[in-house]
């Protein structure tokens, strides 16, 4: 393992003490383990926290800000926060109009911010809870944990964050949020595993001219095997699985996620989106609003993911709303 | 089982997955993500230096605040889940200073029914669970039949030994490892393993 760090143990903390340092409008409490906008609580603002593990960063904490979230709970490298972390950041930026957790459908995720939201529950705090689950690689869902939550992250964070902003109500932000979930399918394709700083080795071992079709994003081997084929061939696949998933009429319109997963460059991400724009095209989508890049990662894992996410007018026009954090900049 | 018999198994269950950390983590990379060992170290690591700063009276108590000290230090899964079993465990004992044998075993069934409740596992999801059912099988049957602490812990620790074995040919249907589906079969499920060495630390530290 080569890696820019001091201590694998320190990793997270010592990651988090240099967000702080890079973006003064961010409080991070490195006690407690939260990244919370400097000005929150923002009374009478529904607030927004998400949170998981490390290593997929800019998610969350690069989220956060004006627009988007209000605070993020950073775990170990690929592992959940803890109730008490996700308690104090509720407890940090609400502002008495409720709060929404955005969760990413993970075993110890769910389990985290469940024993949370009692916990606040018991505080006096109304906490709705969004539960992302757009990775449509899962198959037999009834059967395993549940689809996984991936790339549709972002955008719900996004674009519930910005209903937020503007004064939506708690119901009515975590309304938006689950539509933009509901509205979204993810595929995800690795070349590479990621390593973490802990374990120093890569997740699992790929032949080189094998690919991992359906990775996760914490380096959980996916649905299959399958030959490295060319990228056009490989997002014609991606996209039938997404398209099976959630049916595109023609003439309905999209937001498109093309996803580095850390390793990836972007002129390979740019590659991928020209053959996505290209089979959305042939089959009449329209796509309204694109965002290419690495968002959504799992640490230096070489692979992409596609996300496709119909939309309504409502949701481009919170897309376009102004957002201001260290991942996500615009209009702002 | 007293106060002293309590910290003594958590210390021990702590010793051994911090020797095991790299094992559970090699299991887990196989069909997880690969963090259980490490999560687990941390988090009984943290329950070691609650048990140095504290004095308890109640027996029970030694419980509950290793099971709210792994809730708070571990993440994951693991750490609610077995957070709520040592909870769970530790709230059921009778209050007190000791806890006899029919304590226990009504302890550790209310301990896997956390678990059970909190994760949804049915046995042969291959998961914690089928190493802590047989385990929980087998020290009710044998304080059923008049054995002593050691006996039935050793019982106990040898059903936990061969349920997470045995999870080796299961298919997944519980966890980050169900996403693999039967490609998760021909390989030991970490939660098991974990769950076994600490019933396995219950019969080491009650062995006569």
């Amino acid at each position: 393992m080569k890696k820019f760090i001091n201590d694998p143990a320190d990793v997270v903390t010592e990651a988090l003490a240099g967000l702080a340092a890079a973006h003064p409008d961010l409080r991070v409490d490195t006690a407690e383990q939260y990244v919370a906008r400097a000005d929150a609580p923002r009374p009478g603002k529904v607030a927004l926290v998400s949170g998981g593990g490390s290593g997929h960063e800019p998610l969350h904490g690069g989220f956060v800000g004006a627009g988007m979230l209000d605070a993020a709970c950073p775990g170990e490298v690929f592992t959940s926060p803890v109730p008490d972390q996700i308690l104090a950041a509720t407890k940090a930026v609400d502002g008495g109009a409720g709060v929404v957790h955005v969760v990413k459908n993970y075993t110890g995720d769910v389990m985290n911010f469940q024993l949370a939201a009692e916990l606040a529950a018991d505080e006096g705090i109304a906490v709705e809870t969004v539960l992302v689950d757009d990775d449509v690689a899962v198959e037999n869902s009834t059967w395993t944990a549940g689809r996984r939550g991936t790339g549709a992250t972002l955008l719900v964070e996004k674009i519930a964050g910005a209903l937020a902003e503007e004064g939506g109500k708690l119901g009515e932000v975590a309304a938006i949020g689950r539509e933009v979930n509901a509205a979204s399918a993810s595929f995800a394709y690795a070349l590479t595993a990621g390593t973490t700083p802990a374990a120093g080795r890569p997740g699992f071992e790929l032949p080189d001219d094998e690919i991992e079709a359906g990775v996760g994003i914490h380096g959980e081997p996916g649905r299959r095997r399958e030959r490295l084929r060319p990228a056009r061939e490989l997002v014609r696949s991606a996209l039938d699985v997404i398209l099976e998933a959630q049916p595109l009429d023609r003439g309905e319109r999209v937001i498109v996620l093309v996803n580095g997963l850390g390793g990836t460059p972007l002129i390979e991400l740019y590659l991928i989106y020209g053959e996505v724009a290209t089979v959305l095209a042939e089959r009449g989508v329209e796509i309204s609003r694109r965002l290419v890049g690495n968002y959504v990662t799992s640490l230096d894992m070489a692979g992409m993911s596609i996300t496709v996410t119909r939309v309504t007018d409502e949701m481009i026009r919170l897309w376009d709303a102004p957002v201001r954090t260290p991942g996500l900049r615009w209009g702002a | 089982m007293d106060v002293a018999l309590a910290t003594a198994w958590l210390r021990a269950a702590a010793g051994s997955v911090t020797a095991e950390a790299d094992l559970l983590t090699r299991l887990d990379a196989a069909i997880g993500d690969g963090d259980h060992g490490v999560n687990m170290r941390r988090g009984f690591t943290a329950v070691v230096t609650v048990l140095d700063g504290t004095e308890f009276t109640a027996v029970g108590d030694v419980f509950v605040r290793a099971g709210a000290t792994l809730i708070s230090k571990v993440g994951g899964a693991s750490g609610p889940l077995y957070g709520s079993a040592f909870r769970a465990f530790g709230k059921a004992l009778p209050p007190g200073a000791r806890a006899d044998l029919p304590g226990l075993a009504g302890a550790l069934h209310a301990g896997l029914e956390a678990v059970r409740k909190l994760g949804g596992a049915q046995p042969g999801d291959k998961t914690m669970v089928d190493a802590y059912q047989p385990a929980l099988t087998a020290f009710e049957e044998a304080v059923a039949g008049g054995a002593a602490l050691p006996e039935a812990a050793a019982g106990a620790a040898r059903a936990a030994g061969d349920g997470a074995r045995a999870t080796t040919s299961l298919t997944a249907r519980k966890g980050r490892a169900s996403y693999l589906g039967e490609r998760s079969a021909g390989h030991q499920d970490p939660g098991a393993t974990s769950t076994w060495l600490i019933f396995q630390a219950l019969a080491d530290v009650t062995a006569p």
